[in-house]
């Protein structure tokens, strides 16, 4: 709609100054060049996505686990996310975004060439939401950072039982099964999701949905950690959580605001959106502890910040700051009960809980994004779909996401436990992954 | 003559100490400690999963003291060391058969 809008003003210009006319034709000509201001923005986006990575999801995770696994927990992570850059420069990002479309079902739910990025060079562009573009190279590393987070993000519903070499079996399997084909769907044009017009501003249901369910049902093929849930197994490191949390919500920025693709209006709506939804988040878990009796905690806090980023990751840039707020609150609520009263009731170990935060929270958020869009609660949209019309497709999505990355992680989980096993020897996970996988401790 | 160990809690050990030393006790050994009585332990609660720690944090005094100082030793720790809260910890007296200087070899109240 963006790109529509601004094509228009660019015509009526030309009629209003005929002389500029053939000037005009002859930038036409040329090839379009990105403006440095928003190659800036997306390069800095692109690097704060990494500090997201390592060290912010690695300490985040790290201090939630018992010290026996602090180092483990934390390589996966790094390595996790440095074999899915390696990934997407070879497949990853022709699946994706790849150059060459299909036509019919498949189009839907692949592209193709580029492989091995393929007929690119420095002075190749992307196209953003408007007639600008960016450099091609950016493009290409901002959505591997992507990749790179959303596999990490699994993780944390296998920390401390999951072998090393599992992990890295796992990961290109599910990216490849899982990931590119979602991304596809949800980001590319052609994709169903796309083309179904379903409203995903940085990856609500691409990222946490998708990492949530997939590490629900990893999770499930793993098996429970030994001694969950009779044996105490608190954070072993508060400290180093909140360290993360921190790094988490200011790498968010690039996450939620570079997903604009330009530093414009749309990249500061959702900047703004990205304060507003976490602060409300964090507040409200606090909240809702001090109402069931305990007493408002340093990990609630940390726990109501992801789940405002989450919800909110979906909507930045459709929704307005007041339906931010909204949505971190709803979704500090829903997540709450979901860490704190459906895991124990239904008994599966999400150790660290990716699927209570990021899956619960992210489809609060992609369903929550049809409702604050509306233009009646200060959102973007303009009215023209029905809010009934964009709940429908926002619920689409979530399924769609939900069955896929579900099915999809079987799959990929259920090969690698077949062939190599998933889980380490009951002495190495006595004694901690630290030393039985890496041979080192996190602390001496 | 009398050995008295009493287990406080942690934040009351200056109070403690000022008052005992204003009845004339000479010296004391503290130690850091932890175990559990009616207080029992205190709960964490992490996402909503609760982890009870049943052995908290306490201050062991030992003191020796002649058998007139003893019944004034205990009344004072008892009175400096209470919270009216419960957990504010036990004394026990045990008798002592000797009591030896090192430096000296003094042995008895004058050793003390």
């Amino acid at each position: 709609m963006l790109r529509t809008l601004t094509r228009a003003g660019a015509a009526g210009l030309a009629l209003l100054a005929p002389v500029a006319a053939f000037a005009q034709e002859a930038a036409e000509a040329a090839a379009p060049v990105p403006n440095p201001g928003n190659n800036a923005w997306m390069m800095t986006s692109t690097i704060l996505v990494l500090l997201m990575i390592l060290p912010g999801l690695a300490l985040f995770y790290g201090g939630l686990t018992r010290s026996k696994n602090m180092l483990s927990t934390m390589t996966q992570v790094g390595a996790t996310a440095a074999l899915a850059m390696l990934i997407w420069v070879m497949w990853g990002y022709s699946l994706a975004f790849g150059d060459t479309t299909y036509d019919g079902t498949l189009g839907l739910f692949v592209s193709g060439g580029s492989y091995f990025l393929t007929g690119m060079d420095a002075a190749s562009t992307a196209a953003t939401f408007t007639d600008e573009v960016i450099s091609k190279y950016v493009f290409v590393s901002f959505q591997m950072t992507f990749a790179a987070i959303t596999a990490a993000l699994i993780l944390g519903a296998t920390a401390e039982r999951m072998k090393f070499n599992a992990v890295m079996a796992f990961v290109p399997l599910w990216l490849t099964i899982v990931y590119f084909p979602i991304a596809h769907m949800v980001w590319a044009g052609g994709g169903l999701l796309f083309e179904d017009g379903a409203l995903d501003f940085a990856g609500g249901t691409v990222v946490h949905i998708n990492a949530g369910v997939s590490g629900l049902v990893l999770a499930y093929l793993l098996g429970k950690r030994k001694g969950y849930p009779a044996e105490p197994m608190p954070p072993h490191s508060m400290t180093l959580t909140m360290v993360g949390t921190g790094l988490l919500w200011v790498g968010w920025f690039g996450f939620n605001a570079g997903s604009a693709l330009e530093a414009d209006g749309s990249a500061g709506l959702a900047m703004i959106n990205t304060f507003v939804a976490t602060a409300a988040g964090a507040l409200t878990w606090m909240v809702i502890e001090r109402a069931a009796g305990h007493k408002g905690s340093a990990l609630g806090f940390c726990s109501g910040v992801i789940a405002g980023l989450v919800a909110v990751t979906p909507a930045a840039g459709n929704s307005g700051p007041f339906g931010a707020i909204l949505l971190g609150i709803l979704a500090s609520a829903v997540c709450y009960f979901a860490v704190a009263k459906a895991k124990a009731k239904f008994g599966y170990d999400d150790s660290l809980d990716a699927f209570g935060i990021h899956g619960i929270g992210g489809i609060v958020g992609a369903i929550g994004t049809a409702v604050v869009y509306q233009p009646f609660l200060g959102g973007p949209g303009d009215g023209s779909t029905a809010l009934s019309a964009q709940l429908g497709v926002q619920v689409f999505s979530v399924v769609v996401t939900i069955a896929w990355a579900g099915i999809g992680t079987l799959l990929a989980g259920g090969l690698v436990k077949a062939l190599i096993g998933l889980r380490v020897s009951e002495e190495t996970e006595f004694d901690g992954l630290d030393i039985g996988e890496h041979g080192e401790r996190a602390y001496n | 003559m009398k050995f008295i160990i009493a287990v406080i809690k942690p934040f009351k050990l200056d109070e403690v100490r000022e008052a005992l030393g204003s009845i004339g006790v000479a010296g004391m050994t503290v130690s850091e400690v932890k175990g559990f009585g009616r207080q029992k332990g205190q709960t964490e609660i992490y996402r909503g999963a609760e982890y009870s720690t049943n052995m908290l944090p306490k201050v062991k005094l030992e003191i020796a003291a002649s058998d007139d100082l003893a019944p004034q030793v205990v009344e004072t720790i008892q009175q400096a060391a209470s919270t009216d809260a419960i957990g504010d910890g036990k004394i026990f007296v045990l008798d002592l058969a000797s009591a030896t200087r090192i430096r000296t070899g003094e042995t008895g109240d004058t050793a003390l």
